[in-house]
């Protein structure tokens, strides 16, 4: 394994910016994971890490050792596809074996590692079979093992799972980053899917229009969104549109004043968790804001309930209470007070 | 109902295709020269007369010989061809792809004159014997043999998952291996298809070799109208039994290793 740099990596098609000044450190044995809405430019870096896309301009190192304008068979990073690429004509201890072959390796060394790499995903005594007889995620595990046996130095997960089942995604998203952590995997992973991104990554990266917005642990992303955007796609929140009229003195459009923490004066938003926000019949002493409103959505969501106030004719906010059997849980129509302290909400001025 | 009519329909349309040929076979059976029903017995005489016939076997051989060497040119034209128009965007595709199938839709006298007019210039400009010697007629076939491969292994380029080759170059292979390793094994069952009809459409052509062919080299398809000129007797069905035979058993072997129906 070995630490890879992405330095102001950048390509163009045209006058779009596919990918714009991308710059990252993996270190070795970390974890990261690119995250972003679809077109964001994630699967682009990662294919330039691959080498399949020529960047128009930056580097990529890959264990000190540029990498940046070799093809994608003189790299050793190995790659897992979303439609897992298996050779159908090949058995699967063949798919297994091919990069070794690539690779010059004895016969018995080659026989060695392929056992190796299927027992390490668990599909011992599945050599014979071909891609067409295993279930999907057999399939997948072929595939990390295809990746696996030829010892790369990074690790790249395109989409991975998302041709899983709802159910089986969370067993293997657990596997695959327990397999990681044993052996101590350089890994980048590209998705779209925040759940799988926060359960996996050491680090995360948020990307959007070819850039990236924020790098940082769950916590930092979550916590301290660097912009409206990652506080957007990195878990929920309500956005309250106004302005900072004083220092700690927001106004929202809808003309509600609200006690706030930070930001600068002028116009922007106040973001808010959902679950950082108290729901209760009466008003809230104590709290830097209390506010009156109405119930006029209630989802259930098991774990959680789901729950959208009206504060105001242009503010609406959302609330999530911990399902307890005790809690309350309040129905549409209810008249509720909601409260939470300045503390808890980030302004982001425009 | 609409099962009912459909498989009535194809079963029509299965008659319509097998009649002559069962017909021809039938005939090639009977005893008596003069083809005409009912058959005053049967016997195998017509068969060995083939082989009394010496322009019979000739032909037959000179006929399995350009089929041969025609449909190896061909692949070695047209897969490439084929790997170039589905794969690559440049100017004129459309254009390259329409007129490497057209010699399945010019008549086929069309072409065997503009050949023999080719050939005739060709002859004059380079002086060296072009018109009527075999590799001029080997070339003539060629034309026709190209469409055929060049559309099948098409086909089955468009099946080809792309990211199996970009697996195996992430695997440490360069693009050559992965042609090699990964491309060919997906496609050869087009490439395979494409050899086996460019063969019989080459094996069964009549109208371009008319115009190719040169004194002592006559294809098996020639002789049998030449026959046919002077003599009806059930030596030609027999002639033509072989020949299906032959065909269908090539397609058979075949497709015991390519199925063909995925192709085709």
């Amino acid at each position: 394994m070995a630490r890879l740099d992405i330095d102001t990596l950048t390509k163009r098609y045209g006058d779009f910016h596919a990918v714009r000044d991308v710059s990252l450190q993996v270190a070795d044995g970390e974890f990261l994971v690119l995250l972003g809405p679809s077109g964001c430019g994630k699967t682009t870096t990662l294919r330039m890490v691959a080498g399949f896309i020529e960047p128009t301009g930056g580097s990529v190192r890959l264990g000190g050792r540029d990498v940046t304008i070799l093809p994608p068979w003189k790299r050793n990073a190995g790659m897992v596809f979303q439609s897992y690429a298996l050779f159908p004509h090949l058995t699967v201890a063949q798919n297994v074996a091919f990069g070794l072959e690539m690779r010059k390796l004895g016969k018995t060394e080659i026989g060695k590692r392929v056992e190796e790499a299927l027992a390490l995903v668990r599909l011992s005594g599945f050599g014979g079979r071909l891609p067409r007889q295993l279930s999907g995620g057999q399939q997948q595990r072929v595939a990390l093992a295809r990746a696996l046996a030829i010892r790369p130095d990074v690790l790249l997960l395109d989409e991975p799972l998302s041709n899983l089942d709802a159910k089986l995604r969370q067993e293997v998203r657990v596997e695959i980053r327990e397999l990681q952590q044993k052996l101590g995997l350089t890994t980048v992973m590209v998705t779209h899917d925040q759940e799988e991104a926060l359960t996996m990554a050491d680090r995360l990266v948020v990307m959007s229009e070819g850039a990236v917005r924020q790098i940082g642990t769950q916590r930092d992303l979550y916590e301290r969104p660097a912009d409206r955007f990652v506080a957007d796609f990195v878990g929920r929140s309500t956005f309250f549109e106004g302005m900072v009229e004083a220092p700690g003195r927001f106004r929202t459009d809808g003309g509600l004043a609200l006690a706030c923490s930070g930001g600068a004066q002028g116009r922007g938003s106040l973001a808010l968790r959902p679950e950082r926000v108290g729901i209760a019949q009466t008003p809230w002493i104590g709290l830097d804001n209390s506010l009156p409103g109405t119930v006029e959505f209630v989802s259930y969501l098991g774990a959680l309930i789901d729950i959208h106030v009206r504060l105001s004719p242009r503010d609406r906010l959302i609330v999530h209470v911990a399902n307890r059997e005790d809690g309350f849980a309040p129905e549409v129509g209810q008249a509720v007070h909601v409260g939470w302290p300045a503390s808890a909400g980030q302004i982001f001025n425009e | 109902m609409g099962r009912w009519a459909l498989n009535g329909v194809a079963a029509v349309a299965l008659g319509y295709i097998l009649l002559p040929l069962i017909f021809v076979v039938w005939l090639a059976f009977f005893r008596q020269e003069i083809p005409s029903f009912p058959p005053e017995g049967y016997s195998l005489r017509w068969f060995a007369a083939i082989l009394d016939q010496r322009k019979f076997v000739d032909g037959f051989i000179i006929s399995f010989e350009v089929g041969v060497l025609a449909t190896a040119i061909g692949l070695v034209l047209g897969v490439p061809a084929a790997l170039c128009l589905a794969r690559r965007e440049f100017a004129g595709r459309a254009a390259i792809g329409s007129l490497l199938l057209m010699p399945l839709i010019v008549p086929g006298v069309v072409l065997g004159t503009a050949m023999y007019v080719f050939h005739v210039e060709l002859e004059d400009t380079l002086d060296v014997d072009v018109i009527g010697t075999f590799y001029a007629l080997v070339a003539g076939h060629v034309v026709v043999v190209i469409p055929w491969i060049v559309r099948l292994v098409m086909a089955s380029l468009a099946g080809v998952d792309r990211t199996t080759e970009e697996a195996a170059q992430n695997l440490g292979a360069n693009r050559w291996v992965t042609f090699w390793r990964i491309t060919l094994p997906a496609i050869r069952s087009g490439i395979v298809a494409g050899g086996l009809f460019g063969f019989v459409t080459s094996f069964g052509n009549l109208e371009l070799s008319l115009f190719l062919v040169g004194p002592g080299r006559t294809t098996l398809p020639i002789v049998i109208l030449q026959y046919l000129e002077w003599k009806i007797d059930p030596t030609i069905a027999a002639v033509s039994v072989v020949q299906i035979a032959l065909i269908a058993a090539v397609m058979l072997i075949t497709d015991r290793y390519v199925k063909l129906a995925r192709v085709v």
